[in-house]
C-alpha cells in the first residue's frame, strides 16, 4: 500500500515538474513589424525595441527602476539603456542574455531570438540612444598566451575557472567560456553583465584583452582532465556530491568486507 | 549495556590475569584455534613496515625546508603508515582472533555471565603464540604514527611560537601595490569592480600580504564602530584569504541593476563563504565562522593607497583559539 502511495506521489511530482519545465520554456513572443524593410535600420531597431524591450527598459530605454505592469501580463523592471552604447547591446542580444522571461531570471545563453539583421537594428538603435561605447574589435592573434593565462587568472579564474569551465557564485550561475567569440570576451570584461564586475582600461588594457581573449579562445582546442573523470569541471558541488554519494558508499562497503566474520574457521 | 560489555572487555585486555585459572579445553566457550605463525609473521611485517613508514614522514619533513615541503612524499608516507596498520589489523581480525557471538543483549545483573564475557575475550586471543612480541609491535607502530602525526608541531619551535602564524606584512604606512609591484592610485579604484593588492616589499607567497580592494558608496556603508576612517573616499579592503579553509576569494559579485540582482557580496569559490562587505566583511552565506579582516587604509599626499594599520583580526583559515576582536592595536 505504502508503496502504492509513493509511486502515486512520485508520479505527480514528475508531473508537476514536466509541467513547470513546460512553464518556464521562455516564450519566443518575439513581436515584429507587420513589414520588415530589407535591411537593418534604426527605425526597425526602434520598431522591434518598442514592442520586445520597452516593457522593461522603458520608453526609449529611460529604464524602470520599480517593477511595474508592461505589455501583456510581463512585470517590468529594468536599467537604462542611455548611454550603454552599441557595446553592452550587442553582447546581450549575441549571447541571448536578452530578452529575458521573466525580470527574477538571471541571464544565461538561451537560444537568441533575433535575427542578424534585427540584432544590427537593436544595436543601432540603443547606440542612438546616448553617447556610448562602441563593439570593441579584439585581436587575440597579437595576444600572449602566457600573459592571458597570468591575467586570467588573477581577475576571471575566482568566478569562470581556470579551464573557463564556469561554476556557481552564491545567488547565480557562472556561464563557461567555451562557446564565445573574441568579441563576446571583450565586451563581457568592459560590461560586466550581470553581477559580473566590470573592468576599466586601466585596469585591463586593450593590448592584455587580447591576451585574455587568446588564452580563452585556446581553451577550446584541448581538454585536459589530469584527474580522469571530469565530473562537469564545475568545482566543488559535484566533488562533493562524489564524495558523498561514491566514495563514503565504496568506504563503507570496505569496512564490511574488513568487518565480516569468517565463519567455521 | 555496550558500553559495559567494551569496559568488561578492554579491563579484562589490559589486566588480562583474571581469567587465569587453567580452563582446560573441555570448559571452553570459544572453540581453540589453531595457533597460525605464518599470520602472525604477516602482521609482524605489516606493522614494521608501519613504523618504517612514519619514520620515512619524519626524515622527509625533517630534511626539506619548510616552504619547500613535498606534499606527495608526506602524504605518500602517512598514509602508507595508516595502510600498514590497517592491514595488519585486518589479518589480526580475520586470521588470529578467535570469534564468539553472543545470542543475547548483555546480561547486567548476572555477575556470572560478565565473567563469561570477561573469559570469551579472553580466551579470543589465545591463538597468539608471542603475545608480548605482538604487543610490542602494535606498541611500536602506534608510537611512530603519533610521533609522525606530532612532527609538523615542532615547526612552532621549542616556545610553541604562534606568532609566525599572524604575521602579516601590513603595518601603518606600508604601501599597496598591484600584481606588478606598481603603487595605487586611490582615484584609479573604480566603483563595480575589484582590484587585487599586495604589501609593498612583500614576499609574494605570504598569504598576509593578499588584499581584495573595491570602492563602494561611502553613505551605504554600515561598517562596526571604530572602523570610521578605514576607508577613505569609500576605498575598502579585506584580506583575501578566506577565514573558513583559506582559499583565495577571487568572486566579487556586483550588480549591474542592483533593483534585481544578487547584492555586493566577496565570494570564496572553495566553498561559497559569501562576505558582505558594507557592513565590515560579515558572513552571509557559507561555511566562514568569522568575517573577512579588514584592513584600515588611508591616502599619502602623493594620492597612493597606504595601510594605516594592521587587519581588523587573524587572516588565513580557523584553527583554534582564533578570536574575533583583534589581536593588534590600532591607531
Amino acid at each position: 500500500m505504502t508503496w502504492g502511495r509513493l509511486v502515486t506521489a512520485g508520479a505527480i511530482l514528475i508531473g508537476l515538474w514536466a509541467a513547470g519545465l513546460a512553464e518556464a520554456q521562455p516564450q519566443s513572443g518575439i513581436v515584429r513589424p507587420t513589414t520588415e524593410p530589407p535591411g537593418p535600420s534604426v527605425e526597425l531597431g526602434a520598431q522591434l525595441f518598442a514592442g520586445n524591450c520597452a516593457s522593461c527598459h522603458g520608453i526609449a530605454g529611460s529604464g524602470i527602476p520599480h517593477p511595474r505592469p508592461g505589455a501583456g501580463d510581463i512585470l517590468g523592471s529594468g536599467p537604462s539603456l542611455r548611454g550603454v552604447g552599441a557595446r553592452a547591446a550587442d553582447f546581450y542580444l549575441r549571447t541571448g542574455f536578452m530578452p529575458l522571461s521573466s525580470i527574477h531570471d538571471e541571464p544565461s545563453n538561451d537560444r537568441v531570438l533575433f535575427s542578424e539583421k534585427e540584432i544590427r537594428s537593436l544595436v543601432a538603435y540603443v547606440a542612438s540612444l546616448g553617447h556610448g561605447p562602441g563593439i570593441p574589435h579584439p585581436n587575440p592573434a597579437a595576444g600572449s598566451l602566457s600573459e592571458g593565462m597570468q591575467l586570467f587568472t588573477l581577475h576571471c579564474a575566482g568566478c569562470h575557472q581556470e579551464d573557463a569551465e564556469g561554476g556557481f557564485a552564491t545567488g547565480a550561475r557562472v556561464p563557461p567560456l567555451q562557446s564565445v567569440t573574441a568579441t563576446q570576451i571583450a565586451e563581457a570584461v568592459r560590461v560586466g553583465p550581470y553581477i559580473m564586475p566590470s573592468f576599466s582600461r586601466q585596469q585591463i588594457s586593450d593590448a592584455e584583452l587580447n591576451s585574455i581573449t587568446r588564452f580563452v579562445l585556446s581553451l577550446k582546442s584541448h581538454d585536459d582532465n589530469r584527474g580522469g573523470w571530469r565530473i562537469g569541471n564545475i568545482g566543488p558541488i559535484p566533488e562533493g556530491l562524489v564524495t558523498w554519494w561514491i566514495a563514503i558508499p565504496l568506504l563503507i562497503i570496505a569496512c564490511m568486507l574488513v568487518g565480516r566474520r569468517f565463519r567455521g574457521q | 549495556m555496550r558500553i559495559w560489555r567494551w569496559l568488561v572487555a578492554l579491563s579484562t585486555l589490559l589486566f588480562g590475569r583474571i581469567a587465569k585459572r587453567d580452563s582446560s579445553d573441555a570448559e571452553r566457550i570459544v572453540p581453540k584455534g589453531t595457533p597460525s605463525r605464518r599470520a602472525e609473521n604477516a602482521v609482524l611485517i605489516l606493522l614494521g613496515l608501519a613504523v618504517l613508514a612514519a619514520a620515512g614522514f619524519i626524515v622527509v619533513y625533517a630534511a626539506y625546508p619548510h616552504a619547500q615541503q613535498p606534499n606527495e612524499l608526506l602524504g605518500l608516507s602517512l598514509g602508507l603508515c595508516l595502510a600498514f596498520i590497517a592491514a595488519a589489523l585486518t589479518v589480526v581480525a580475520k586470521f588470529l582472533v578467535v570469534t564468539e557471538e553472543i545470542e543475547d543483549e548483555y546480561p547486567a545483573d548476572h555477575p556470572e555471565e560478565q565473567e563469561e564475557i570477561a573469559k570469551i575475550v579472553h580466551e579470543s586471543g589465545t591463538r597468539i603464540t608471542r603475545k608480548k612480541l605482538m604487543i610490542g609491535a602494535g606498541a611500536a607502530a602506534g608510537g611512530a604514527l603519533g610521533l609522525a602525526a606530532l612532527t609538523p608541531a615542532l615547526s612552532l619551535g621549542p616556545l610553541w611560537d604562534t606568532s609566525p602564524l599572524d604575521a602579516t606584512p601590513w603595518r601603518r604606512g606600508v604601501a599597496l601595490v598591484d600584481d606588478k609591484g606598481h603603487r595605487i592610485m586611490a582615484s584609479s579604484i573604480e566603483p563595480k569592480t575589484f582590484y587585487s593588492a599586495f604589501a609593498e616589499g612583500a614576499d609574494a607567497e605570504n598569504i598576509g600580504s593578499d588584499l581584495i580592494v573595491i570602492r563602494l558608496d561611502p553613505a551605504k556603508l554600515k561598517l562596526p564602530a571604530g572602523r570610521r576612517n578605514w576607508t577613505p573616499g569609500g576605498i575598502l579592503a579585506f584580506s583575501k584569504i578566506c577565514t573558513h579553509a583559506g582559499c583565495a576569494i577571487g568572486l566579487y559579485r556586483t550588480p549591474k541593476f542592483p533593483n534585481l540582482e544578487p547584492k555586493p557580496a566577496m565570494v570564496c569559490p572553495c566553498h561559497y563563504s559569501t562576505f558582505d562587505p558594507y557592513t565590515g566583511g560579515t558572513v552571509i552565506y557559507g561555511p566562514a565562522g568569522r568575517p573577512l579582516p579588514q584592513l584600515p587604509l588611508m591616502i599619502d599626499p602623493a594620492g597612493y593607497l597606504r595601510a594605516a594599520g594592521n587587519f581588523s583580526a587573524r587572516i588565513g583559515p580557523g584553527w583554534w583559539n582564533v578570536r574575533e576582536k583583534p589581536t593588534f592595536g590600532h591607531e
